[in-house]
């Protein structure tokens, strides 16, 4: 890897005065806590959208296709479409994990872990189209080459139909086995940290007994190297194949050979603004403004930008040639396009994502939250109707004019579409409660070359090693020192004045043994002291913390190191 | 500061005397009528076996209804072809070195506008290659302009009667008419240039400044060029390349000639840092730089293959006459240039360039540089010969000749740039970054 030394004209990717406790402690927080009210909501209404997908999806399988709007000309339409945006918005999280991290782009890791929940959950939406829009879903395993009694009977292997089954399966494996192999080491501290047996058992199942030695580090390292090599290209050649559905096609409008590149540009594009709406959201609700910064949405304003010109470019290379070919039915499909009944698609997809982000040119606007979350939204709805365009408009006109016709959805392709959104939205929202949604291990990693304490204290000439807990790191520093010496001999009483006092009378005392680090000992000192109960412990800060090293003499620092006051505050959070 | 080496200086006059040489037995042996045309076509079939001459009956017969003025045609074909023999020599090698110049200012456009911290240590090296935009864009350009004024025949377009005959070109006339290309062609040379130029004096006057406002200044000119480079590069293509075959079009054929532009750029990079190393004068260049150009290397090279794919692929599986006839012919007539530059362009990178150890050898990357770079000179060689020479191509004295001038002019060219100023930036803030960078 890189050296520690970082050109000072980088801005810091850790902001606030964090130390390693402090970004364990902060991203396992979701974690640890409880949902709230809003959660149950949101959750609810995904809850609900789902349950309606599946009422369509069984009325499709059972009643039959017909129920869709698709017709004998246009018979790719809604199912296509959203198939096609569902694996493009999953392209972003094997982008940001692999290709960013060949890329050796540090701020790649507050992102990665939430872009990879995002890819995965959006292949299984897009994997359920394939299926669901077969006319006899219940022979879908026919596409797949396995031995049987027909006497040996083969799928065609020229068809992109079944090289998207290989594809979108490897695609989703692999994307799957990254994923959980990024999370081995934070599924370990959720472990090492979890107070109830219940979840030290399951995060000890599905961290698959990580320890952290060195070896395990060294070789951790070397298959998340592999693993994004071989990622980078699968990203490509997946959203290709994907593409190859519609370019190796005859039809005019479809047959083009720029379809690969300018398929996996878009999937970047699409799937960049999704990430950009989640984690604007996320950093809100999970309090991460301090890993997910205004440079993170920056940046991934810029490389909407730069996919957003890379797809206008393409858009403005098929008009040239179309015009340039002198083939009439190319010029027609376009024409029709821009000037037919389905128009307002075409502008709408040129608006949005054209013209859109080409306004991240200006520093104000893409540092804004509120417009980098309104174009992220934009850019999706543009890109739907980038594929709706490409597949309706050229089905609906092309060689024979006999056979020219519209297409108008029913209520079952919408439902189905927004039962997926419900679907991804279930998973993504059960994932952001249960998973830890940053790579800990990873910032961990970077704080000391890019955590803006740690960038404080070097352009001070300070030590890195130097804790300090409160305050801007460089005037604390030296006046941390100098208070420890003067308050050296606090006494209980003003121990007592912050934490509040515990009657005996009225009080029943908690087990404070729950909290990890006290043990029987300590509680006994604890009780000496005067602290029973939970809300007393939880209302510890540093300044409590060095009082209480100071009167116990015993294991300086422990306190804090384990967080008495976080789990405290848990405990009384599960007990209400 | 680098001084050029005279032993270097000298092999390259005497690479352009040679190519000189070799350019002139070019022009001096094309035919001047049908009758010696067709008597070289003879003689050379005797030399070589007769595949040619099979080949060449073969379409004579298929001919039906040929009658002595459809034979005539086919002579004046012939002698087209064996004339424009120099000319798309001179073509494919002068667009080749110039493509590599150009393929260097993306690389380095795209390192400053994303504020690499690695590669500020390369930045003269890349400078230096760059500096041969000038007489290369120059030449290119004067190429182009003696295509307009008929004194050859690569451009079929460009001859006002085959446009009388043909509805296909009369409708692209708005576009492909010879005004319009050479003041686009112009517009996209001064762009380049300017850029290039700009962001040299910029990166010079860092040195010596005391704060970053120059370097901010390049910054923003990179983003800029790079966006004009998007669209120029791939109109340039379709100009200076796709319109030698002016009935084909693809769209993909402007990002194709780029994932060949930026390999070879960034080969040449590789190749000159480690020259420049091995004599000393780059000493903070460590393996590590070494092996991020491999890698690129590597990448770029698989970037190729997938658009080389794509494009052929999809003709290939939709098989639509009109556009299919582009791979039919190369398939036909340049079967093992056209396989061969794959192996040579994918099969070859990938297998040694694999293994990270050996992405630190110097010798490696040198020895997977030059055939990489004969690789994509084949690249441009399949695009450009079938269109201009057809089945009368072959590797002899004037491509040869070509390929040793302008790599003379290309090596005087680009060390005697890198005299000019210190070879490592000293003020540029991400330098030290580069001087510690260990992978």
């Amino acid at each position: 890897m890189a050296s520690h030394y970082e050109a000072p004209i980088r801005k810091p990717l850790v902001l606030g005065d964090k130390g390693y406790h402090d970004v364990s402690v902060d991203i396992a927080a979701p974690v640890e806590g409880r949902a709230n009210k809003q959660w149950w909501i949101v959750f609810s209404i995904a809850l609900a959208a789902l349950l309606w997908g599946v009422g369509a999806i069984i009325y499709t399988i059972s009643t039959g296709i017909g129920t869709w709007g698709l017709n004998k000309t246009v018979n790719w339409a809604w199912d296509i479409t959203n198939f096609v945006w569902w694996v493009g918005i999953g392209h972003a999280g094997t982008l940001i994990s692999a290709v960013l991290l060949l890329f050796r782009q540090k701020w790649r890791m507050a992102i990665n872990r939430s872009a990879e929940a995002m890819t995965i959950f959006s292949v299984i939406q897009a994997g359920l189209f394939p299926i669901i829009h077969m006319g006899r879903p219940w022979l879908a395993y026919w596409v797949v080459p396995i031995p049987n009694q027909f006497g040996s009977l083969w799928v065609n292997f020229n068809s992109p139909l079944l090289w998207d089954v290989f594809a979108i399966s490897t695609y989703l494996s692999v994307s799957l086995v990254f994923w959980w192999t990024g999370l081995l080491p934070d599924f370990g501290m959720i472990r090492d940290r979890a107070v109830k047996p219940f979840q030290k058992k399951i995060y000890g199942l599905v961290s698959f007994g990580w320890t952290g030695r060195a070896k395990d580090w060294q070789r951790f390292e070397e298959v998340s190297l592999v693993l994004a090599g071989l990622a980078t290209p699968l990203v490509l050649s997946v959203h290709t194949i994907v593409s190859f559905d519609f370019a190796t096609s005859v039809i005019p409008g479809w047959h083009t050979t720029i379809f690969p590149p300018y398929f996996v540009a878009g999937a970047i594009f699409s799937g960049f603004a999704m990430v950009q709406t989640l984690l604007i959201i996320m950093r809100k609700v999970s309090h991460l403004e301090d890993y997910i910064t205004v440079q993170h949405i920056e940046l991934m304003n810029i490389v909407i930008m730069i996919t957003g010109s890379i797809v206008g470019c393409a858009y403005i290379t098929e008009l040239f040639i179309a015009w340039y070919s002198g083939v009439e039915y190319e010029q027609y499909a376009f024409l029709n396009r821009a000037t037919g009944p389905y128009w307002w698609a075409y502008l709408l997809m040129m608006s949005c994502n054209v013209v859109s982000p080409q306004i991240m040119w200006f520093k104000k606007i893409r540092t804004s939250i509120v417009i980098s979350f309104i174009i992220s939204i934009v850019v999706n709805v543009g890109m739907w109707f980038e594929r709706f365009v490409i597949i309706v408009t050229s089905l609906h006109r092309d060689y024979l004019p006999s056979s020219w016709t519209m297409f108008s959805p029913t209520f079952v392709d919408i439902g189905i579409f927004i039962g997926t959104i419900g679907f991804f939205f279930v998973l993504f929202l059960l994932y952001s409660r249960t998973f830890p949604v940053i790579a800990q291990a990873e910032v961990k990693s970077i704080l000391k070359s890019s955590g803006s304490r740690f960038k404080a204290l070097r352009d001070a000439g300070k030590p890195l090693y130097t804790i300090s807990k409160n305050g801007i790191v460089r005037e604390t520093i030296i006046g941390n020192e100098e208070e420890a010496a003067v308050s050296a001999e606090p006494d209980k009483e003003s121990l007592l004045s912050t934490l509040g006092s515990f009657d005996s009378g009225t009080q029943e005392p908690d087990d404070l043994k729950k909290v990890k680090g006290i043990g029987p000992l300590m509680e006994k000192t604890l009780n000496k002291l005067g602290i029973f109960s939970f809300l007393q412990v939880s209302k510890m800060t540093q300044k409590e913390y060095d009082m209480l090293d100071a009167l116990t003499g015993a294991f300086p620092g422990r306190a804090q190191r384990d967080d008495w006051a976080g789990q405290a505050k848990m405990f009384l959070n599960n007990d209400k | 500061m680098y001084t050029f080496s005279n032993r270097l200086k000298i092999a390259s006059f005497i690479l352009m005397a040679v190519g000189v040489l070799g350019i002139g037995i070019g022009f001096v042996s094309a035919p001047a009528t049908v009758e010696e045309a067709k008597a070289m076509v003879a003689a050379h079939d005797d030399g070589h076996g007769d595949s040619h001459g099979e080949e060449a009956s073969h379409a004579m017969a298929s001919d039906h209804g040929g009658a002595s003025d459809h034979n005539s045609d086919h002579d004046e074909h012939l002698l087209h072809q064996l004339q424009n023999r120099p000319w798309a020599a001179l073509y494919v090698a002068a667009f080749f070195f110039f493509m590599i110049a150009l393929g260097v200012l993306a690389f380095y456009g795209i390192q400053r506008a994303s504020q690499a911290g690695w590669s500020p240590l390369l930045f003269r090296v890349m400078e230096g290659i760059t500096a041969y935009l000038v007489p290369g864009g120059i030449i290119v350009f004067v190429i182009l302009v003696l295509s307009v004024l008929h004194f050859n025949h690569m451009f079929t377009w460009m001859d006002a009667d085959v446009v009388a005959h043909d509805k296909l070109l009369q409708n692209k006339a708005g576009y492909l008419n010879p005004t319009f290309f050479l003041i686009r062609a112009a517009i996209f040379l001064g762009g380049w240039i300017g850029y290039r130029e700009i962001s040299r004096r910029l990166s010079i006057a860092q040195d010596n400044a005391d704060d970053n406002s120059n370097f901010k200044k390049n910054f923003r000119f990179s983003a800029a060029f790079l966006v004009f480079y998007l669209i120029s590069e791939s109109i340039m293509s379709w100009d200076w390349i796709m319109s030698v075959d002016p009935h084909w079009f693809s769209t993909l054929f402007g990002w194709y000639v780029f994932a060949s532009m930026i390999v070879s750029g960034i080969t040449v990079i590789a190749m000159v840092t480690i020259y420049l190393k091995s004599k000393g004068y780059l000493p903070d260049v460590n393996d590590s730089h070494i092996h991020d150009l491999a890698k690129f290397m590597f990448g770029f090279s698989i970037f190729w293959t997938y658009l080389w794919f794509g494009q052929f692929m999809l003709i290939w599986y939709a098989n639509i006459p009109e556009e299919v006839t582009y791979f039919v012919t190369r398939i036909e007539d340049y079967n093992l240039p056209f396989f061969g530059m794959v192996a040579m362009n994918f099969v070859f990178p990938l297998l040694l360039l694999m293994n990270s150890d050996y992405k630190r050898v110097n010798w490696f990357v040198i020895m997977t540089g030059i055939v990489l770079l004969a690789g994509h000179y084949l690249d441009i060689f399949n695009m450009i010969m079938p269109a201009t020479v057809g089945d009368q191509w072959y590797i002899g004295v004037p491509e040869i000749g070509a390929i040793l001038f302008f790599s003379g002019a290309f090596i005087f060219w680009v060390f005697r740039a890198l005299t000019h100023a210190p070879l490592q930036p000293s003020r540029n803030p991400f330098i030290e970054e580069s001087r510690h960078f260990h992978y």
